[in-house]
């Protein structure tokens, strides 16, 4: 692959990427999330074509229209999240869109043998063909993920955060099969954020930083703290705020709280006029954390505590104790988007806007209006629907929501994705002034500059487990992304 | 215990409501006239449910069925006026339904349409089309054999065990369950109503799928309304007003999820015929109407919530 670019929209998200492997040899693609690792694979795979650049597979011209001319050619990706059919079985899925048919009945008796084929060439004959993908491990389903590209005579195979959704022993197991794959001549790509797995299993890495190619080389020869200082390149200082805050008393204690399977720890205490980040991978469990705290996951153990209200609560009585939080999901999860700005600022607390329990849009808009000015939310009013908003506003409004409530608590979960700089310093600055005024926050973000520039504490979740929290000047970034990964 | 319940599911519940009203009316309801008699009621429902089952295990649904019936029966009357011999007349009519199907697969796959919406608009629009071709009354048509596809057999007739009509149900419903098992397009149904994205990433014709899904769906209504002219002896552009419905129950009850991907000829059939049984021997118990339709609307409750339960389960 050459000079390979692509736009969304305004976003640059690939700026002239290169990229070889060859057979028999394991390349790692790491970077930060969004670096524009996925992009490319995807462009790969033939998911979305290149805006410029040219892809050569073995010395011709290759440029997929879509994934199932990608796999013919010989390029497969075994996707973050399985693509597998769960009621269809193991040989079916591995066939799946090339079954051997006559006169459109299956074949099978070939389709058994050649899925049995693609098993063996794994090593993992034991799995049956005629059972259901659904009732399978997570790792044998990955497997049959696998054999799906080998039963294709793919040549190729793109691996992305393969390890993500795995146990422990699963991995070992993985690793082993990559190893078989490279010396039978495959060509794999490994994407990943775990530096140690990186150094162990791959031959060579690239990093890819804000969609370009930053670094490159043998693996044997780098230190895993050169790739994670190359993953995150320089920093922004001054776009952050941070006054100085003394903190007050705890108003949210969690003691060795787990759910259902993340998290599987986390111990922290948080007290008002006090920002706190929480680092980590995606799939370490950090948002699984916050929905925990909220109520919308159970808890299965552990002590929680926010205020004077001990134990775990819905999310309606969170409200009312004081307690707000903000979806990374913002389109789906945080706004209504076909709903006016005033409807969505004022929806979790609809008090006080009329007589005897009713509701007078007018007050509403009223109220709406007040925090449109605090935050300059650039709207054509309060009654214009979210959806037309742009990705900063959007989060404005979601937002001035924790505000119009008055929480003490605010979890915020990536509360700058996908949104402008000028936006994000206004969420910078108004996160300071929460602070500042005896409010509590915690942050989740994956891009730890900006949680080193915001908050007072960092802590690190690593596969569900949350590590104690540092004050910020008494860590590193490079340290939490060591941490991160599980290499500390 | 519990793969038992899985393996037998809907048929459990045919035998717990056939043996509960054989122990209740042994006379009247546990005859062999009965059943036969209940096998009748069953297969214009019976052969509604093999195409719902297709359309449901891809992950859709069709409201239109009902009227599609209607459509059928009045087809097949103008060309049995016609003079159009009755095998070509019932083609027609299914070949009506058909199209329709191919019409409202257009609708869901290029202009995007939820199936629901796309179904809601067919079923009042076809009943209309159904009601223009017959001039909004009844068309009587020349007596030809379709009439006696579901007649009770005379005592001359015993060999043949049950009613052509019901024969013409059970040999469509091997021929459906052995295309979900056994053919490509089969389990593309599958795969499309299981998991869209991986069957597209796999390249399925998931477009070609759904059409060919409605095509069928609305086939085997028409045919059903082959079976439900041959009750009625003519063309009706008002019966089967509420059909719909009793074809996704008997298909729901069957073990089919609305959520796609999950479903069994077997099923459907059964869940058809625990609807026949329920009303049959509310009818030999006497009691009104309103009761029965309330025992209907609680087996169906209690089948969907057994399969939640048994779902949860296997988690």
């Amino acid at each position: 692959m050459s000079g390979i670019r692509k736009r969304f929209g305004a976003t640059v998200a690939l700026d002239g990427v290169d990229l070889e492997v060859a057979g028999g040899e394991i390349l790692a693609l790491v970077g930060e999330n969004g670096a524009g690792k996925s992009t490319l694979m995807k462009i790969l795979s033939g998911v979305y074509p290149p805006d410029a650049g040219t892809m050569m597979l073995h010395g011709r011209t290759f440029m997929p229209a879509n994934p199932q001319e990608g796999r013919l050619a010989g390029v497969a990706m075994v996707y973050q999240e399985l693509s597998l059919v769960p009621h269809l079985s193991v040989a079916e899925n591995i066939l799946l869109g090339v079954e051997p048919a006559s006169l459109g009945f299956l074949k099978t008796g070939e389709m058994d043998e050649r899925a049995r084929e693609a098993l063996a060439q794994l090593g993992h004959s034991e799995i049956e063909t005629s059972v259901r993908v659904a009732d399978l491990s997570a790792a044998e389903q990955q497997l049959v993920e696998i054999a799906r590209a080998l039963a294709m005579g793919c040549r190729v195979l793109v691996f992305d955060e393969p390890t993500s959704s795995l146990t422990l022993p699963d991995i070992e197991q993985l690793f082993k099969l990559l190893g078989r794959l490279k010396e039978q001549g495959h060509a794999i790509v490994y994407i990943s954020h775990f530096l140690e797995e990186v150094k162990q299993i791959s031959d060579r890495y690239v990093v890819l930083r804000d969609g370009c190619t930053v670094g490159s080389g043998l693996t044997a020869k780098a230190r895993i703290r050169e790739i994670a200082s190359l993953m995150i390149g320089r920093t922004m200082r001054n776009l952050y705020i941070r006054s100085r805050r003394t903190p007050g008393q705890v108003v949210l204690a969690v003691d060795s709280m787990a759910g259902v399977s993340k998290p599987s720890f986390a111990s922290f205490e948080l007290h008002r006029g006090e920002v706190l980040g929480i680092a980590g991978l995606i799939g370490a469990g950090r948002t699984e954390l916050l929905r925990a705290m909220f109520g919308l996951d159970p808890v299965r153990s552990g002590e929680i505590k926010l205020l004077a209200h001990a134990g775990p609560a819905s999310p309606a009585r969170r409200w009312l104790q004081g307690m707000g939080m903000v979806s990374e999901e913002r389109k789906n999860e945080g706004l209504a988007l076909s709903l006016p700005v005033s409807e969505n600022i004022t929806l979790s607390k609809l008090k006080n806007f009329g007589r005897f329990g009713t509701i007078l849009p007018r007050m509403q808009d009223a109220a709406a209006g007040l925090w449109i000015d605090r935050l300059q939310i650039k709207c054509s009013g309060p009654r214009q629907n979210v959806g037309e908003l742009s990705g900063g506003n959007q989060q404005k409004v979601a937002l001035a929501r924790l505000l119009h409530h008055d929480v003490d608590v605010l979890l915020l979960d990536e509360p700058t994705r996908g949104i402008d700089v000028g936006s994000k310093a206004e969420i910078y600055r108004l996160i300071d002034e929460l602070a500042r005024g005896g409010k509590a926050v915690v942050i989740v973000s994956s891009y730890f500059p900006e949680l080193f520039g915001v908050c007072d504490r960092v802590a690190v979740m690593t596969r569900g487990r949350l590590g104690p929290a540092r004050p910020v000047h008494k860590t590193s970034e490079h340290q939490v992304m060591m941490e991160a990964a599980g290499t500390l | 215990m519990k793969r038992v319940i899985t393996k037998l599911g809907p048929l459990t519940g045919l035998a717990f409501v056939f043996a509960m009203f054989a122990f209740l009316r042994p006379a009247s309801f546990a005859t062999m006239d009965n059943i036969q008699l209940m096998m009748l009621q069953t297969a214009v429902v019976g052969t509604g449910a093999l195409g719902m089952t297709l359309v449901i295990m891809s992950g859709g649904i069709d409201l239109s069925v009902g009227s599609v019936v209607a459509l059928s029966t009045v087809v097949i009357a103008i060309l049995l006026n016609q003079g159009v011999p009755p095998l070509a007349a019932a083609l027609g009519g299914v070949a009506a339904g058909a199209t329709a199907g191919l019409f409202i697969g257009v609708l869901i796959t290029r202009l995007r349409l939820a199936p629901f919406i796309a179904t809601l608009a067919m079923w009042g629009a076809l009943r209309g089309v159904a009601k223009g071709l017959a001039g909004e009354q009844m068309i009587i048509a020349p007596g030809t054999w379709l009439n006696k596809l579901l007649n009770v057999l005379t005592d001359d007739q015993g060999w043949m065990l049950l009613p052509p009509g019901v024969w013409l149900m059970l040999v469509l419903a091997l021929i459906v369950g052995a295309l979900l098992r056994y053919t490509r397009l089969g389990r593309h149904i599958v795969a499309v109503g299981s998991n869209e994205q991986a069957a597209r990433l796999c390249g399925v014709p998931v477009e070609r799928t759904k059409i060919l899904v409605y095509v069928l769906g609305s086939g085997f209504a028409a045919l059903a309304g082959v079976l439900q002219f041959s009750y009625l002896t003519v063309g009706d552009p008002t019966t089967g007003a509420g059909m719909e419905l009793d074809i996704i129950a008997a298909v729901v009850i069957g073990g089919a999820s609305l959520a796609g991907g999950e479903g069994t000829v077997r099923g459907s059939l059964v869940g058809a015929l625990i609807m026949t049984v329920v009303a049959n021997g509310s009818t030999k118990m006497e009691f009104p109407n309103w009761v029965q339709e309330i025992v209907t609307g609680g087996i169906i409750i209690v089948a969907v919530a057994i399969d939640r339960w048994r779902h949860r389960k296997s988690e």
